[in-house]
C-alpha cells in the first residue's frame, strides 16, 4: 500500500450533512473508509463508490470520490459495468443486508463468481433500516417486528456462507467498531485481485440495537470473539484456551486442553478448497456465540475485466484493430452501376 | 455481380417479382435454406425482402403443425417493399408445411412437394385423412412432385455419408432445384458451403452434392423446363449487402461508437429476437466493443448504466419482458441524467406471448411505462436496413442531451432481410460530446447539474477525471446537484426534464409528407409497417386515388411540424401491430380524429390489407 500522505480524512469528506441516526454504526464505518482511503493514497478522482438503497448506501454522499447512489439492490451490477468498461479504478459497492442479499442477491452472487474487480462491503445490521425496522434476510428466526409481530418465520442466510457458495474468491468478517480490525480487512480486500465480499457487522442502534452484543460488549467479546489469521491456529478465549478443530468437513470448538494444540485447526485462506472456510463460516449462524471474524478465504482467479481486455488484445493482435467498412461488406456485396434514369417498372 | 447460368433449352418466362416460401419441420433446415437462396439473389442483383417465421420451440414434435418453420423471399428486378403478401412458390417438405402454409399461396400458384415425407404417419400428424397430393384438392394449384429424401440419398451414394445424415442435406437439394427453376448464380451458395463447412470435409461435400442434385434434376427433367427468370433491380447505383435487421442495428451501434469517439459496452441477456445483436457484437472484441452476458435484463441494464457513468457508449438490448425489467434502472438514468440506449426489439405479448413473432405492443410501455414523471425520447426503425442509421440518430440523442432513449424495433425488422447499399462511413455524422474537465462552479467546484443553455443537457464528468470528484443519484437534487426535497424544487425539476425531451423537437427534421396534391386522407405509419404502408399507398394511387403517407421515426418528442401537418387532412388512418398505441398518442397530443388500423397476429401488415383499408374510407 502506497504511504504518501498527500490526504487526510478531510479530503474524504464531502459538505453534505451526515444523516444517519445519532450512534449508527454507519458513523464509524464511514470514518474508517475515510482513513483508509487517506493513507491508501490512490488518486481520489480514481475511486468510485456505488450504492442501492438504504441507510447503508447513503454512504457515496459522504465520500469525496466519484459516486453513485443507484436504486435498491442494484449497485454491483451496476459497478459491474462501471470496472468492466475502465479497469483502472478502483470500484467500490456499499450495501446493507436487504440490499444486497433480498432485491439484489441476483447481482451480488454473479459479481462474486465473475469475479469483477469490486469491493463489497455490506453493512448487515440483520435489519431494514431505512424502511424503519422490518425483519432482513439475516435476522435470526424468531425476530419480533413490525412486519413479523410473532416472530420471523424466515430461516436466515450466513452472508459469508452465501459469498462462499457463490465461487467468491475474497471473503471476511468485520465489525463496526472494531476500527483497526475494520482497516486491516479493508486492505486486504483492496489488494486482492478480484471481488471482495466484506460483512461488516453494523450496529443499528434504532431498529436492532446490541445485535453484536455476543461480539462487541465487554464482557461477552472475550469468550466469542474468533480472530481467524492466515498460517495460525484458530484459538480464542480470554486466555486462548478454546480452539476450533475440522474434522469432517465440520468445524466443532473444543478445549485445547482436551483436544490437544496439534489437532486444532491451522487457518488458511488460500487453500484451494473453499471447504475448510466454509466450515469455518458455520461455526455461528449469526453472531450470538462464538463467531469468526476476518478474512476467511482469498484466493486468486482471472479477474473478469482483465481476462476481457486479454480477449480484446489477443482478437486486435490476430485480426487488427477493426475496420467497420471490411466488416459490413463481409456478407457478400454486389455492385450495382449507375445506369440511365430509364423509369422503373410499375409497382404492385 | 455474378452472372446467371446460361440456359438455352427450356422456356424461361421473365418476370419482374416473385416470392418464394421455403417451408418444412423446424428441423429440416428451412432457415437455412431461404437464406442461401436469398443471399444468391442478392449477389444476382434483385432487390428483395425476406420474412423468417419459426416455432417458438426449438424442436416441436416432428412433423406437426406447430413444428412448421418457413422462410419466405420476394425477389424483383425493381424496388419493393414487402416479403410479398402471397408466396407464388410454396416449397413444402412434408404435409405439415403444406397444410400450414397453402392457405396463403397465391391462386394457381406452384407447389414443390417433396413426396418421400407424405407418408401415413406424416400425413396424420398433420391432420390429413387421404393425401392431398393425391386426392385432387390441389387441383388448382401446379404441383410438382419430387422425391427429395430418395433423390438426396441417391446423390450422396458413395459419399460416405448415409442413412438419416445424408437426410439431413435434402434442404440444399431444395435450394439446388429453386436455383435451378430462378435461375440464380451456383457459385455464392457453393462457396458458403464451401466456408461454412471447411472444417466438417464429410458434411461439406455431401451438401454440395445435394445442391448440385437438386439443380441438375431441374436441368435434366422435362417437369422443369419452364423456367422464371427476375432480372437484376435497378436500385440506385453503389455496392449492396443483404441484411437483416439486427445485424444492421449491430453494426450501427458499432458505428454510434465511432461517430461518438466512445468505446461501446453492450450488455444484454438472452431473449428471442433480441439475442443476435449480443451475437453478433460478442464476434468484434477486435474493434474494442465489450459485450457483458448479464444474470438478468436488470443487470444488462444497470451494467450499461454503469458504463456510460465511465465514459463509454452504454447499450442495451431486449425484448418487451426484458423492457418491463429494465424499467427502474432507465428511471435511474433519466433521474442522474446519463446517456443509455435501450434497444427494444419487440415481439407478440404480453407475458412470453408470441416470442418469435412480431408486434408493435410496447409503444406505450416505452412512452409510459415508468414510475413517476419520467419522459424519454424514443426513436423507431423502419426497415432492416434503416436499423443502422436510426441506432446512430439514437445514440446522438442520448449523449448530446444525456437522457436514457428508447429505440424500438420488431421481430420482423430483426430477422427479416433486404438489400443495404454501404453507407460511406468516412461520411459518419461526427456525434461526439466532449467530457467536462474543468470545473464550472464557484471556488473551482463542480456542479454536475448545471445546465447548457441550449440543450439544457447536464456535463458528462467521467471517473478519473481529477477535480471533478461528484454524487450522481436517484434522489431528487436541486440545480447544483445537492439533494433536495423542497417542494418547488421538484416541481422545477420535473418540469426541466420534461422540458429538455421537449426541446429536441427542435433537433429533428420535421416530417416529410409523401403526399399526392389534394389528398384528404393521410396514413401515419412507424416501425416495421413503412413496407407495407407504402406497398399499400402505391396501389392505392395505381388505382388513380389520392393519399398522403408520412412514416415516424421520431416517436417522442414527435417532429415540430407534426400538428399542423396532421391538421391538413380530413382522415388520418393509423395501422399499427398493436391494439391502436400511436393513435392514442396523437389523439391526445394534435385532438386529431385519427382511425385505429390495428392487427394483432403476430404478423407483418400486407400491402392488400393496407389497400383495401385506404380504399374503404378514401
Ligand atoms: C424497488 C424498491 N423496493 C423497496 C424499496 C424500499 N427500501 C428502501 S431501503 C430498503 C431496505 C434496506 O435495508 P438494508 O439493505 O438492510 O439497508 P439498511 O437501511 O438496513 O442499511 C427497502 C425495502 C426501494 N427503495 N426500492
Ligand atoms: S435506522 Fe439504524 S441503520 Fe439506519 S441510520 Fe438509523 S441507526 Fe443507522
Ligand atoms: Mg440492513
Amino acid at each position: 500500500m502506497t504511504t504518501e500522505a498527500r490526504y487526510t480524512r478531510a479530503d474524504f469528506q464531502t459538505d453534505q450533512e451526515v444523516r444517519w441516526c445519532p450512534g449508527c454504526g454507519d458513523y464509524t464505518i464511514l470514518a474508517s473508509v475515510q482513513n483508509f482511503m487517506a493513507d491508501l493514497g490512490v488518486d481520489r478522482e480514481k475511486i468510485v463508490f456505488v450504492s442501492g438503497i438504504g441507510c447503508a448506501a447513503r454512504f457515496p454522499y459522504y465520500m469525496n470520490t466519484y459516486g453513485l447512489h443507484a436504486i435498491h439492490g442494484r449497485a454491483p451490477a451496476i459497478a459491474s459495468g462501471l470496472a468492466v468498461a475502465r479497469p483502472e479504478l478502483s470500484v467500490w459497492v456499499v450495501s446493507g443486508d436487504g440490499d444486497s442479499m433480498s432485491i439484489g442477491g441476483n447481482h451480488l452472487i454473479h459479481a462474486l463468481r465473475r469475479n469483477i474487480n469490486l469491493k463489497i462491503l455490506v453493512f448487515n445490521n440483520q435489519i431494514y433500516g431505512l424502511t424503519k425496522g422490518q425483519y432482513s434476510p439475516t435476522s435470526e428466526m424468531g425476530k419480533r417486528t413490525k412486519s413479523s409481530p410473532a416472530g420471523s418465520i424466515d430461516f436466515p442466510f450466513n452472508p459469508v456462507s452465501l459469498a462462499l457458495g457463490a465461487e467468491a474468491t475474497f471473503v471476511a468478517r468485520t465489525i463496526d467498531m472494531d476500527r483497526t480490525h475494520t482497516t486491516e480487512i479493508l486492505k486486504q480486500a483492496y489488494q486482492h485481485r478480484g471481488s471482495a465480499f466484506v460483512e461488516i457487522y453494523q450496529n443499528c442502534n434504532v431498529f436492532n440495537d446490541k445485535a453484536f452484543a455476543a461480539l462487541t460488549g465487554k464482557d461477552e467479546r472475550d469468550q466469542n470473539r474468533i480472530n481467524l489469521v492466515h498460517g495460525e491456529k484458530v484459538l480464542f478465549g480470554p486466555d486462548r484456551e478454546r480452539g476450533v478443530i475440522i474434522d469432517g468437513g465440520t468445524a466443532r470448538i473444543v478445549d485445547v486442553a482436551d483436544a490437544g494444540i496439534d489437532a486444532i485447526h491451522t487457518h488458511d485462506a488460500t487453500a484451494p478448497s473453499a471447504g475448510p472456510a466454509y466450515a469455518l463460516s458455520r461455526l455461528s449462524h449469526g453472531p450470538f456465540g462464538p463467531t469468526p471474524v476476518g478474512v476467511f478465504r482469498a484466493v486468486d482467479r482471472p479477474v473478469y475485466e482483465e481476462t476481457l481486455q486479454q480477449q480484446i488484445h489477443d482478437a486486435q493482435a490476430k485480426r487488427g484493430p477493426g475496420d467497420l467498412a471490411e466488416l459490413i461488406a463481409s456478407a457478400g456485396t454486389w455492385t450495382v452501376p449507375d445506369h440511365d434514369e430509364r423509369e422503373l417498372p410499375a409497382h404492385s | 455481380m455474378s452472372e446467371a447460368p446460361t440456359i438455352d433449352n427450356q422456356e424461361a418466362e421473365q418476370v419482374h417479382a416473385v416470392a418464394i416460401r421455403f417451408a418444412g419441420d423446424s428441423g429440416d433446415g428451412m432457415q437455412l435454406a431461404g437464406a442461401r437462396f436469398t443471399d444468391a439473389s442478392a449477389i444476382f442483383g434483385n432487390d428483395l425482402s425476406t420474412l423468417a417465421n419459426f416455432p417458438a420451440e426449438i424442436r416441436a414434435p416432428a412433423g406437426t403443425l406447430p413444428g412448421v418453420s418457413s422462410f419466405q423471399v420476394h425477389i424483383a428486378d425493381r424496388d419493393i417493399l414487402t416479403p410479398g403478401d402471397q408466396p407464388d412458390v410454396l416449397v413444402a417438405m412434408n404435409p405439415a408445411a403444406l397444410k400450414a402454409n397453402i392457405a396463403d399461396l397465391a391462386p394457381a400458384g406452384i407447389i414443390i412437394v417433396n413426396t418421400d415425407a407424405f407418408d401415413e404417419r406424416n400425413l396424420t400428424r398433420a391432420g390429413y385423412a387421404t393425401s392431398p397430393i393425391e386426392d385432387g384438392s390441389l387441383d388448382a394449384y401446379r404441383v410438382l412432385k419430387v422425391p427429395m429424401e430418395d433423390l438426396t440419398k441417391r446423390a450422396l451414394e458413395g459419399s460416405g455419408v448415409k442413412g438419416r445424415d445424408a437426410l439431413r442435406s435434402k434442404n440444399f437439394f431444395a435450394v439446388g432445384l429453386m436455383t435451378w427453376m430462378f435461375q440464380r448464380p451456383l457459385e455464392p451458395t457453393l462457396e458458403w458451403i464451401a466456408s461454412k463447412f471447411a472444417k466438417e470435409p464429410d458434411i461439406k461435400a455431401a451438401n454440395e452434392l445435394a445442391f448440385r442434385a437438386g439443380f441438375n434434376l431441374g436441368e435434366t427433367t422435362e417437369m422443369f423446363r419452364h423456367t422464371y427468370r427476375v432480372e437484376p433491380a435497378r436500385l440506385p447505383a453503389g455496392t449492396y449487402t443483404n441484411v437483416t435487421g439486427n445485424q444492421a442495428l449491430a453494426w450501427g451501434i458499432m458505428a454510434a461508437g465511432q461517430a461518438a469517439r466512445l468505446p461501446v459496452f453492450y450488455a444484454s441477456y438472452p431473449i428471442t429476437p433480441a439475442s443476435d445483436i449480443l451475437h453478433e457484437l460478442a464476434r468484434h472484441r477486435n474493434f474494442g466493443v465489450r459485450t457483458f452476458q448479464a444474470e438478468d435484463e436488470i443487470a444488462a441494464a444497470g451494467a450499461a448504466l454503469g458504463a456510460s457513468f465511465a465514459g463509454h457508449l452504454g447499450v442495451t438490448g431486449t425484448s418487451g419482458p426484458g423492457l418491463a425489467l429494465k424499467s427502474e434502472t432507465i428511471s435511474l438514468a433519466l433521474m442522474t441524467e446519463l446517456p443509455l440506449l435501450i434497444i427494444d426489439v419487440q415481439r407478440g405479448g404480453p407475458s412470453t406471448g408470441l416470442p418469435t413473432k412480431t408486434e408493435q405492443a410496447d409503444l406505450l410501455m416505452a412512452m409510459y411505462g415508468r414510475h413517476g414523471e419520467s419522459p424519454l425520447p424514443i426513436v423507431a426503425i423502419s426497415t432492416p436496413a434503416d436499423a443502422f442509421e436510426a441506432v446512430i440518430e439514437a445514440a446522438r440523442i442520448a449523449i448530446k442531451y444525456m437522457t436514457p432513449v428508447i429505440l424500438l424495433s420488431d421481430g420482423y425488422i430483426g430477422t427479416s432481410t433486404e438489400p443495404w447499399r454501404l453507407p460511406d462511413l468516412a461520411a459518419l455524422p461526427d456525434i461526439s460530446v466532449p467530457f467536462a474537465i474543468a470545473p464550472n462552479g464557484p471556488e473551482a467546484t463542480f456542479l454536475p447539474y448545471l445546465r447548457d443553455a441550449k440543450t439544457q443537457a447536464r456535463p458528462w464528468a467521467v471517473p478519473g477525471t481529477p477535480g471533478l470528484e461528484h454524487r450522481l443519484g436517484g434522489l431528487e437534487k436541486d440545480g447544483t446537484g445537492n439533494v433536495s426535497y423542497a417542494p418547488d424544487n421538484h416541481e422545477r425539476m420535473t418540469l426541466l426534464r420534461e422540458g429538455k425531451v421537449k426541446g429536441i423537437a427542435a433537433d429533428i427534421p420535421d416530417v416529410l409528407v409523401d403526399a399526392d396534391e389534394g389528398a384528404e386522407v393521410l396514413v401515419l405509419g412507424w416501425g416495421s409497417s413503412y413496407g407495407a404502408i407504402l406497398a399499400g399507398v402505391r396501389r392505392v394511387r395505381a388505382a388513380g386515388k389520392k393519399v398522403a403517407r408520412i412514416h415516424l421515426r421520431h416517436l417522442n418528442p414527435f417532429p415540430a411540424n407534426l400538428g399542423a401537418v396532421l391538421a391538413g387532412y380530413r382522415r388520418i388512418l393509423v395501422p399499427e401491430l398493436n391494439r391502436g398505441q400511436l393513435v392514442r398518442m396523437v389523439r391526445s397530443e394534435f385532438l386529431v380524429d385519427a382511425i385505429s388500423y390495428p392487427k394483432v397476429q403476430g404478423q407483418p401488415f400486407k400491402a392488400a390489407e393496407i389497400e383495401a383499408k385506404l380504399l374503404e374510407i378514401i
